[in-house]
């Protein structure tokens, strides 16, 4: 599923990330690599997700968020 | 002169980098917790034992690739001749995300040293980290200090002294044995490098290293390209292309990031006791601040605060000023009559020079608490929520939530604000945010709105003046959608930002970013403002006859006369009100310094100046609906000059200042016009 479709405070593992390449390495730079346990913090209606990655907190909007699909787990 | 070190402080955005290098150079850098504060490479000196220390503030990035703009400039600044040793400032708190650019910058080949930053609040969480295995794993000294109580400063220094021969480099022990024995590799790099990736990539690192020293025989860290090329980092494939097809046969940045992450684990597994166990705060907090319904009236709410304070407490301690600049101004003329001055003399003394700058440091207590105010949200870590709250309508502006920053800092000062739109990656989106942020109402039109509102408007004087911020927002929200409809190119606006552990802000941050904005705002009285009421008061007492003490005779007023028609319209058809236009774009404070000239008085802003000038305005049919057409074309009107000057450098060319110009006035223009025109026929 999609990362904003998570429920907040779950946590979930990186499947897929199909992003532009360059969103896509700064995302990995941060830790969101494939298999990464990524929880979800928070969320807005219009798609922005708050999400701890690695104890890190960022908030992204809703086109990164529609395009990392994540499955239940960790 | 002892001999000279240069050393490059860098590391993530938010790992207290820019407070460290503040603590040793004691320079007044400006320090926010929110990514981007420095922008341009920083640079301060200082003497440690024998050396002259030369300290180069880097911007914050979380990796070393080529892909942003503070990326390339940190990295080619590391990688040239200006760094002999790299200070690697590391979050403790979020050592794992850290550790990812350490990797990075061991991996470069330069004495590299750790300081190890925010211990407190690994403490504080019930955390450990071993200091004695950290070292032993990564090769490199790794030094405990505390950027804001200045604690390991001395030791961080020796460090770095004594590791900048990269000859001494610290052993590395590894538990690797298993993976040392299982590997068909050739070599053995566990002892040689912390960062040592899987047999695959190690075959080819060799492969492409043979290449390179074949092909480029003068290369230095053949390693490192090794690793870029089989990353394909556009600048280093472009600088040593190689025709290596078996071995290039796709990216393995992907590859390799996952291994340092693999590796990263590994260390964060054997050095960090009590990983992350207790609740957090931040998240508790943020649970309201960032929650999708509670989020938004939350940051109405904070804002609200802030204009609530700047307006309330600013005015009480504005009455005791001004109190003080009628004395000044009294005594000053009193004594020069009693000495036989000469009477153009002592008017230029007190209506000129008195009249203006006093006129304007009156409004210092305004201008102190909306900047601590600012700066309390900046360095609390709230800012980058602002961003996320703010994103879904800005969003619809075709901006992300990130360009809320700039806009918000606007508030305060543009200047300062144009520069943050640096921190969005998109050309298209620095320039739409550049244009719309002087739209957001800076502290240098509150003395504006304090004056009139409080002349025209009494008991609702802070409703009129806080209805300008909400204007201001308005119009920039909407200017934003307009460009954006009209320009539709494809622009990235998707989020993405850090949002930093919530602090309590720092006395000494804050201090230093309050002692700086009001320096800016002194300084800006005794030149700009100093300057403007000089040349006003001549403009206004001088003539094609020479010395004049009617006004009505002055160059000022020949000036306005000939401009009034066009501000008709606007109810703002008074020639002395478009010579203080005119004149505010010097700076928006000289609107009112400008009136105490103008009308001949002594201070406008004090309770007496102010009954004075509103009879005078009165007599000349200005009334209430006036007041609030001059104070919304002051809102939107052309921004200052420092503002001009800053959108050319910025977005590269006068075009684009004469651009912003020109909008910003029609904009004002139309706008101001319908408020009077449907006023006119409501009132």
């Amino acid at each position: 599923m999609k990362l904003t479709e998570g429920e907040i405070l779950q946590t979930y593992v990186v499947d897929q990330v199909e992003l532009p390449i360059q969103t896509e390495r700064r995302l990995e730079a941060l830790g969101l690599t494939l298999g990464s346990s990524v929880t979800v913090m928070n969320k807005k209606k219009h798609g922005a997700v708050i999400i701890k990655i690695r104890g890190t907190r960022f908030a992204v909007g809703k086109y990164i968020g529609d395009h990392i699909q994540v499955r239940k787990g960790a | 002169m002892g001999k000279e070190l240069r050393v490059g402080f860098i590391g993530n955005p938010n790992c207290g980098k820019t407070t460290l290098f503040n603590a040793y150079t004691g320079a007044n850098l400006k320090v926010a917790n929110w990514p981007g504060v420095t922008v341009e490479k920083v640079e301060g000196s200082f003497r440690y034992k024998d050396y002259q220390m030369k300290l180069i503030d880097l911007p914050g990035t979380y990796s070393l690739t080529s892909y942003t703009m503070e990326e390339k400039v940190a990295r080619q600044c590391i990688f040239s001749d200006d760094v002999d040793v790299v200070v690697d400032v590391v979050d403790a708190s979020a050592l794992e995300r850290n550790l990812y650019l350490t990797l990075q910058l061991i991996e470069l080949g330069k004495p590299v040293v750790m300081a190890l930053n925010m211990m407190d609040i690994v403490e504080k969480r019930g955390m450990e980290i071993d200091l004695h295995r950290l070292p032993e794993m990564l090769g490199i000294p790794v030094i405990p200090v505390s950027a804001r109580k200045k604690k390991g400063l001395d030791i961080l220094m020796h460090a770095v002294v004594h590791h900048k021969d990269f000859s001494e480099k610290a052993p590395l022990i590894h538990h690797h044995d298993k993976a040392e024995k299982e590997s068909t590799h050739l070599h053995d790099h566990h002892k040689d490098f912390a960062m040592v990736y899987s047999d695959e990539i190690e075959d080819k690192i060799d492969l492409i290293k043979n290449a390179l020293k074949k092909k480029y025989p003068d290369i230095t860290k053949s390693r490192w390209h090794a690793i870029k090329i089989l990353e394909e980092d556009q600048e280093i494939c472009a600088r040593y292309p190689l025709d290596l097809p078996q071995v290039l046969d796709k990216s393995y940045e992907s590859r390799i990031i996952n291994e340092k992450y693999d590796f990263i684990e590994e260390i964060i597994g054997e050095v960090l006791v009590n990983k992350d166990e207790r609740a957090q705060s931040t998240d508790k907090i943020d649970r309201i601040l960032t929650h999708r319904i509670w989020g938004f009236p939350a940051f109405l709410g904070i804002m609200a605060i802030v204009f609530f304070l700047t307006f309330t407490i600013g005015d009480w301690l504005k009455d005791y000023l001004s109190m003080g600049i009628d004395w000044l101004s009294s005594s000053v003329g009193s004594l020069l009559e009693s000495a036989h001055v000469s009477v153009p003399v002592i008017s230029l003394l007190t209506d000129g020079i008195i009249a203006g700058v006093g006129g304007i440091l009156t409004f210092l207590p305004n201008i102190f608490i909306l900047f601590l105010a600012l700066g309390i949200l900046e360095d609390s870590g709230y800012m980058s929520r602002a961003a996320y709250v703010m994103d879904g309508i800005m969003g619809k502006l075709g901006l992300s939530g990130r360009a809320f920053i700039p806009m918000l800092l606007g508030f305060g000062c543009t200047v300062p604000a144009i520069m943050a739109s640096r921190t969005l990656e998109n050309r298209q989106d620095r320039l739409r945010t550049m244009m719309v942020t002087p739209f957001m109402s800076c502290s240098a039109r509150l003395p504006i709105y304090v004056l009139f509102s409080q002349m025209f408007f009494e008991d609702h004087a802070m409703i009129a003046a806080y209805s300008m911020y909400v204007l201001g927002l308005l119009v920039a929200i909407v200017a934003a959608f307009l460009v954006h409809v009209f320009n539709r190119k494809n622009s990235d606006y998707s989020l993405l930002i850090e949002l930093p552990e919530y602090k309590a802000p720092s006395a000494h941050t804050i201090w230093i970013y309050v002692y700086e904005k009001v320096k800016d705002y002194l300084t800006k009285a005794g030149t700009t403002i100093f300057v403007a009421s000089i040349i006003m008061w001549f403009i206004l007492n001088f003539g094609v006859h020479g010395y004049t003490t009617e006004i009505s005779d002055s160059f000022g007023s020949m000036i306005g006369r000939f401009i009034v028609p066009v501000f008709e319209p606007l109810g703002l058809g008074y020639w002395q009100i478009v010579v203080a236009l005119i004149a505010g774009i010097s700076a928006k404070e000289v609107v009112v310094s400008s009136c105490s000239v103008l009308f001949g008085m002594g201070n406008v802003t004090s309770p007496t100046g102010m009954t004075t000038l509103m009879g005078v305005l009165g007599g000349m049919g200005f009334g209430a609906l006036n007041a609030y057409c001059l104070m919304v074309f002051c809102l939107l009107y052309i921004p200052c000059v420092a503002t001009l000057a800053t959108i050319k450098r910025e977005a590269g060319g006068w075009k684009w200042a004469g651009y912003a110009a020109l909008f910003q006035l029609v904009v004002a223009w139309v706008i101001t016009f319908l408020i009077y025109q449907v006023g006119s026929l409501v009132i």
